[in-house]
């Protein structure tokens, strides 16, 4: 079976976690040998997920873990066994 | 779930970690203070799954907080059934979803049911090239916000999917599990998700950060 574009982009997010059938993926990489713009939409895809991925991206804010522990800490002086209700 | 059964998936799951596992039975005989080791490899996890919900930097601290308060009271419920992450990522979710519906940013009525029947366009922007963006140029903070605004943008149950799976890095199983929805809806909302991202941000990063060539070869950023 010949995959089209379509049924390619259908797959592209499996394809990436590499989730898809051997079968299925193997026509895709035939399919992605010749044609430019489905090769293109993979390589933009997998490097906006690279991206985002990055801590830099998506920070937690400065003093976050400090800020959290020092509730938590307050919290446990409150309450000295987490098994009490 | 039958008590059989139960002992299997408790023991599957405290096996996958067994310091954690250790650290629970600890804290649980009173050694409170090792809580704090215990959540450490999961505050930025639980930190932006409430950002997911609440799309907002100090609202989303406040969620993420309570959350692990709400955890270190409740550790006593948690069975080991799942991992204790997807407990706690799951406790994230539900705090952060309690606060949006409570500061009525959004019309209670559901907007899960309105979307899981969204026929939205998720084919992806087309393109005959692409020349990698290298992770250096994310020290642009034009670029980071390029991708922050894009991600926000994504309607609330892809954005979820997206930050458990891409950003927070859990596998389909455990994401599926924190949102409580099956495999398969992940895998379809996580697709949409990424085809709704390239499609938003592919031609806007190739104008914007493409790298060009000048005439000795080097790379220059515009």
């Amino acid at each position: 079976m010949a995959l089209n574009c379509k049924h390619v982009w259908d797959y592209i997010s499996e394809y990436i976690d590499n989730s898809v059938d051997p079968e299925v993926r193997r026509e895709i990489e035939l399919h992605l040998e010749h044609c430019e713009i489905c090769s293109a939409i993979l390589d933009s895809t997998r490097n906006i997920l690279y991206l985002t991925a990055d801590a830099r991206t998506f920070a937690i804010p400065v003093g976050f873990s400090q800020r959290l522990h020092d509730r938590l800490r307050k919290e446990m002086s409150g309450n000295p066994d987490p098994n009490l209700p | 779930m039958d008590e059989g059964k139960e002992v299997q998936s408790r023991a599957a799951a405290t096996s996958d970690n067994p310091r954690e596992a250790s650290l629970i039975a600890r804290i649980r005989n009173g050694e409170q203070e090792l809580f704090h080791d215990l959540i450490r490899p999961y505050e930025r996890q639980v930190f932006l799954a409430a950002f997911a919900i609440l799309a907002n930097e100090a609202e989303a601290e406040d969620a993420a907080q309570e959350a692990v308060i709400k955890a270190f009271r409740n550790l006593k419920s948690f069975r080991g059934e799942s991992k204790f992450s997807t407990w706690l990522l799951s406790i994230a979710l539900n705090e952060a979803r309690s606060r949006l519906r409570k500061s009525k940013r959004f019309p209670s009525e559901s907007l899960e049911e309105k979307l899981d029947s969204y026929e939205g366009d998720f084919t992806p922007a087309m393109l005959t090239d692409w020349r990698e963006i290298p992770s250096e140029t994310l020290e642009r903070a034009e670029l980071r916000a390029t991708l922050q605004s894009a991600v926000d943008q994504l309607p609330p149950i892809y954005r979820e999917v997206f930050t458990l799976r891409d950003l927070d890095e859990l596998n389909v199983e455990d994401t599926a599990s924190v949102l409580g929805v099956s495999t398969n809806v992940v895998k379809v909302r996580l697709h949409r998700a990424r085809m709704m991202l390239q499609k938003r941000l592919a031609p806007a990063l190739k104008d914007t950060f493409t790298p060009r060539r000048n005439w000795f070869g080097r790379a220059i950023w515009r």
